[in-house]
């Protein structure tokens, strides 16, 4: 990591990696399962190198999901640059708690990111809540450890030597 | 900009250049805001998401890439017997629809002079562009799927959108790349039908699930039995006059409430098409020259295809 521009382009990728994940097809007894792919990455690299990646990629990266889902411009782009900041915030902190301890805030972090999800789609208009609604969250934790592993291997493997 | 101190060693961090992380946020969250804002009270930021959509919409087409591979590896390994048996089963088909079709003519222009008869206006004439769906998923909850034409093809909002059996929904957002088709069975969406049987008018309101459309507002007493035939009536102006949308189910008696509580089956097929039709009707319609009212039915070209409305 001595070249502090070296790896953009391995962060651009898993973003867009991460794109594709949240459009997947799933069968529909699982399409409510499919947790927030953009946001978990995001949370990870905002832990992981917080002084690449910050409010800007969050705000960013939540325009396009907003384009990617259809839906109302601004609204990921606003909960990610709030989970961003907390993030960036508590880095120092998170790095060093185990892996169930940081699920634990990944767990806040997307049921803060739902349900702000929430509120725009009532204002819009009034919306009823499915307990469903909630289990993207669950299954968001539950697939973190092996977010945070992956990325980790992403981020400390060598570049090919030329 | 956020980004300038990825040019600096990364040490330099902790002695923070640019504006504060709080700066920062407090602009990302003003900006995000001012975008729902924007986008919530008017259509006015139609062009930035048109943009933003040429640079994700090719995700969508990746997602999409094995599921379409598969198809075509599966159709190309169709063995020799299969392929013999379709091409008869298809060409008998065409006869068949060849010959209603013949008879269709005569009757759209009996139609026609009728109407003129009667001094009524006669829409005809709807072209169709053949979309093929998309295999992505963007919001669960919602019955909107993706098709592989936006408005580089001409599509725009409010198309109807059809398939071989009947009313799939309408062009619900259209993008450069792709469009979005909401179903006629989204919770959001209502279609004006009426019973072909009788001409009863309602409206027919999406469920949520994919193979249920719900009646609301037909009275206890009204004329509707099981198996009718749901046509859509034109009223609203979104779908042409006269396809067919759903088949009433069996319901058990109304006799004393006050609203039917009856569902119908939509006769188009939702969860199992790939392609689809997106139509323009012709808006205008054919104008009546009072001394020879059948005219318009004279100058139509006879093909089997539809006319095509001049404006498209």
């Amino acid at each position: 990591m001595s070249n502090p521009n070296y790896g953009t382009g391995k962060i651009i990728v898993t973003f867009l990696l991460a794109m594709c994940l949240r459009i997947l097809p799933l069968p529909a007894s699982l399409e409510i399962y499919n947790p927030d792919w953009v946001l978990l990455f995001l949370i990870y690299w905002s832990l992981a190198v917080p002084e690449r990646v910050g409010i800007f990629y969050a705000w960013t990266f939540g325009l396009l999901t907003d384009v990617l889902t259809g839906r109302l411009i601004g609204q990921h782009a606003l909960t990610y640059s709030l989970v961003s900041y907390m993030c960036l915030k508590l880095h120092k902190r998170i790095r060093q708690f185990p892996l169930v301890q940081q699920a634990l805030f990944v767990f806040f972090s997307l049921l803060l990111s739902q349900l702000l999800l929430f509120l725009v789609k009532n204002l819009q208009h009034p919306a009823q809540l499915q307990s469903a609604f909630w289990l993207p969250v669950i299954s968001g934790t539950l697939v973190w450890p092996l977010v945070s592993t992956l990325l980790r291997f992403v981020r400390l493997a060598r570049p090919l030597k030329h | 900009m956020p980004e300038d101190n990825t040019r600096k060693p990364a040490i330099k961090f902790l002695f923070a250049t640019g504006p504060s992380i709080n700066t920062r946020l407090l602009v990302a969250v003003i900006a995000s805001i001012a975008l729902l804002v924007a986008e919530h009270e008017s259509p006015r930021l139609d062009w930035l998401r048109a943009s933003l959509s040429v640079l994700v919409d090719p995700l969508k087409y990746v997602v999409d890439l094995p599921f379409t591979f598969a198809e075509r590896a599966g159709a190309s390994i169709n063995s020799y017997e299969n392929l013999k048996f379709d091409n008869e089963r298809l060409r008998a088909e065409q006869l068949v629809q060849q010959t209603r079709l013949l008879k269709l003519e005569a009757l759209e222009k009996e139609n026609i002079r009728l109407r003129a008869l009667l001094e009524n206006s006669f829409k005809l004439g709807e072209q169709v562009l053949i979309a093929e769906l998309l295999s992505v998923n963007t919001v669960p909850y919602e019955h909107i799927v993706t098709v592989n034409k936006g408005t580089r093809f001409g599509v725009h909002t409010q198309q109807p959108v059809f398939d071989a059996n009947g009313v799939v929904g309408q062009v619900f957002r259209a993008l450069p790349l792709t469009s979005d088709i909401m179903l006629i069975t989204d919770p959001n969406h209502a279609i004006p039908v009426q019973i072909n049987r009788n001409g009863l008018l309602t409206i027919a309101v999406g469920s949520g699930q994919i193979n249920r459309l719900t009646l609301p507002f037909l009275p206890g007493n009204a004329d509707i039995k099981p198996g009718d035939l749901l046509i859509t009536s034109g009223l609203g102006g979104t779908f042409p006059q006269g396809y067919p949308v759903a088949v009433v189910d069996e319901f058990p008696s109304q006799l004393g409430k006050p609203f039917a509580n009856i569902t119908a089956t939509p006769s188009a097929q939702l969860d199992r098409n790939r392609e689809l039709m997106i139509v323009w009707s012709n808006s205008s319609p054919i104008p009546l020259a009072t001394p020879k009212p059948a005219k318009p039915a004279g100058k139509q070209p006879d093909q089997q295809t539809e006319p095509a409305p001049a404006h498209e």
